[in-house]
């Protein structure tokens, strides 16, 4: 096809049908023109607008506003909570993955189907459910809540109950990824590790982590986005508490319900922001994880 | 270093992999574990490294206990099958790899650490590939490089897993005589494991054949192939004619047919006459123990191989001879065999 296009033409005495429409695996340009044309037609109402307008909404009344609406006392409160829950829960579920990965990809043991069936819970369960079940285990009316308000604990309601939720819905994130990475591994890296005697630790640190390293990051990633991105699990438990237990998502809902149209979209922009970092890295990540991967021949 | 495997049992699940298995390896030898696959022969090699443990039994080296200690602290250089390459890792740091993660009191200089590479590269002839990672390698490279990374650690025990098992026909070969010699001048007690009758034979001082966890017979190559102990191993090193007869009277019966063969104090009742292919003289009709049709002669090489149709077996039973180039067969042909050597094991045995 691009032999035909794009070169100059040899002297040739009878015009020369293209490659291109000879070649029956190409469509006739007509046809792949109509699709890209759909598919572009479909991205750009469904995903390049809608980004466009939270920007374009955000910088409406100018960048100083823009600013000022940013270094609002709620708004920075939002995106210090939001950080802040996003770095616990991620920093749980970086160990709670790469252990789950471990036992499931490195040892036989009963159950195991079971336990790969939980991991995938938080995926399958409707966020608002995931926060209903905190508010069910810590709430006024709840398991543990009577006891835990007796002794001045607050959970529901306040920070660690976010924390919660978040670390919840966003588990199965970095395990989902390690998971297939290190079964196709296997463990025999880990076996020459040992008996050239190297200790568990050491195993762990020079042979294991370096071949997840790229998977691990990617799972940490999604991890994170989702994690600052959550809103139905985190509005159950948060109690919308302003200036206290807003996460930016929660943020904005409650500023657009108060007409306060720009502020709430300057806090969008920001999560637009962090969706367009992620993707970014998302891609770089991915072609470094198919570097990693076990060569055919090995 | 001796090793010595005492009444080693190994079960997976409701899978006897390893049945009372008893072996002792004497230093410097280089010991073959043959066997099918699902015969024990790796079990039995990662129990030894300290990467399985058994259900029952004991492993010592030098008659010190090896179970209780981890396959880190055995120092036994252990080459897997799939060579299992620190894929992250250039070829110098794989090397070096068990001496840097040798505890702090006891590790080596830099610079005693680069030497000591060095010398291992320069033994698998592969210094020049120092700084290439695994995935850059051919198959055979691999293959010596995680064998300088066994050595590394100055292993008192070296085990290899189907070393050759992955490679092309050709390299294959070179890699054998290349081991070989290898083990002449470093020494150092070694087993490796093996599917292949060939490996085995042409490689070790000793051949242990294994089959569905148990060992079928201990010997050198010479011994295991001109004398089987079992009809496991007589069929399973060369190519064996395999015929189904019957022990009466001290008579050798196949079929309806009383063949003119000495059963040598074999025990009356259904049993297997094992001959070797090469070892079946063709003679006229009437000379020899079996008579049948010649079916098809293909000629190359030295020999010639024929295909037999065997009278006074049922249907008849087609087996493979070779025979001399200079004798003259022909399609049709009736001719009699005379086994030159043979063996009879009993039904089951």
């Amino acid at each position: 096809m691009t032999i035909a296009t794009t070169t100059t033409p040899l002297p040739v005495a009878a015009k020369p049908v293209p490659l291109a429409k000879r070649d029956s695996r190409t469509e006739p340009r007509l046809v792949r023109g109509l699709i890209i044309g759909f598919a572009l037609t479909f991205l750009t109402v469904f995903v390049v607008l809608p980004l466009v307008l939270v920007f374009a909404q955000a910088f409406s009344k100018g960048v100083r506003f823009y600013l000022t609406s940013l270094a609002d006392p709620e708004a920075l409160a939002a995106i210090w909570l939001t950080l802040v829950t996003a770095v616990i829960s991620v920093g749980l579920n970086l160990i709670f993955g790469v252990a789950a990965a471990w036992a499931i990809a490195k040892f036989e043991f009963r159950g195991k189907t079971f336990l790969v069936t939980l991991i995938d819970l938080p995926f399958s369960v409707s966020p608002v459910i995931s926060g209903l079940v905190f508010v069910l285990l810590f709430g006024a009316q709840g398991f543990v809540g009577p006891w835990l308000m007796a002794h001045g604990i607050h959970i529901l309601f306040a920070v660690p109950a976010i924390v919660l939720a978040t670390t919840f819905v966003t588990f199965p994130f970095v395990a989902r990824e390690l998971i297939p990475l290190m079964q196709e591994q296997g463990s025999q890296e880990e076996e020459a590790a040992i008996s050239l005697g190297a200790r568990g630790w050491q195993t762990f640190v020079k042979v294991t982590l370096p071949n997840i390293k790229w998977g691990l990051l990617y799972g940490v990633l999604l991890c994170n986005a989702r994690a600052m991105g959550e809103f139905g699990a985190v509005s159950v438990v948060s109690g919308h508490i302003r200036g206290e237990t807003n996460t930016m998502p929660l943020l904005v809902e409650i500023l657009y319900n108060e007409y306060q149209l720009v502020a709430s979209f300057a806090i969008a922009s920001l999560l637009a922001l962090l969706a367009l970092v992620t993707l970014i890295a998302k891609t770089i990540l991915e072609s470094q994880i198919e570097e990693g991967r076990p060569h055919s021949d090995d | 270093m001796t090793i010595e495997v005492r009444n080693i049992i190994k079960r997976f699940g409701g899978f006897t992999a390893l049945d009372n298995v008893d072996l002792r390896v004497e230093t410097g030898e280089l010991l073959a574990l043959l066997g099918p696959s699902g015969s024990g022969k790796t079990t039995l090699l990662r129990i030894i490294a300290g990467l399985d443990w058994p259900d029952a039994g004991s492993v010592s080296f030098d008659g010190e206990d090896a179970l209780a200690r981890g396959a880190g602290e055995r120092h036994v250089g252990f080459v897997f099958q799939h060579y299992a390459l620190f894929r992250h890792m250039s070829v110098f740091e794989n090397v070096a790899f068990g001496l840097r993660v040798q505890p702090r009191a006891i590790r080596k200089s830099e610079a005693q650490i680069k030497a000591r590479v060095k010398d291992l590269l320069d033994l698998v002839q592969l210094d020049w590939l120092a700084d290439r990672y695994p995935s850059q390698l051919s198959g055979g490279q691999r293959q010596r490089i995680a064998l300088a990374r066994a050595l590394a650690i100055e292993p008192r025990i070296l085990l290899l897993d189907e070393p050759f098992g992955a490679l092309d026909a050709k390299v294959r070969k070179e890699l054998r005589k290349w081991l070989r010699t290898l083990h002449e001048e470093i020494h150092v007690t070694s087993i490796f494991v093996t599917h292949d009758q060939e490996e085995a034979l042409e490689v070790a001082n000793r051949v242990v054949v294994m089959d569905k966890g148990k060992i079928e017979q201990i010997g050198s190559p010479g011994d295991v192939y001109e004398e089987p102990a079992t009809a496991f191993v007589h069929g399973f090193i060369g190519e064996s004619i395999v015929l189904p007869v019957e022990i009466r009277d001290g008579r050798v019966r196949l079929g309806d047919r009383e063949l003119n063969l000495d059963s040598r104090d074999a025990r009356p009742g259904p049993s297997k006459l094992f001959i070797r292919r090469h070892d079946l003289a063709v003679g006229p009709s009437g000379a020899g123990a079996l008579e049948g049709a010649v079916k098809h002669v293909r000629a190359f090489g030295p020999t010639q191989r024929a295909d037999i149709l065997l009278s006074a077996v049922g249907e008849g039973t087609l087996i493979e001879i070779d025979a001399p180039r200079d004798r003259d067969l022909k399609p049709g042909d009736i001719v009699s065999l005379q086994p030159r050597r043979y063996r009879i094991f009993a039904e089951g045995a």
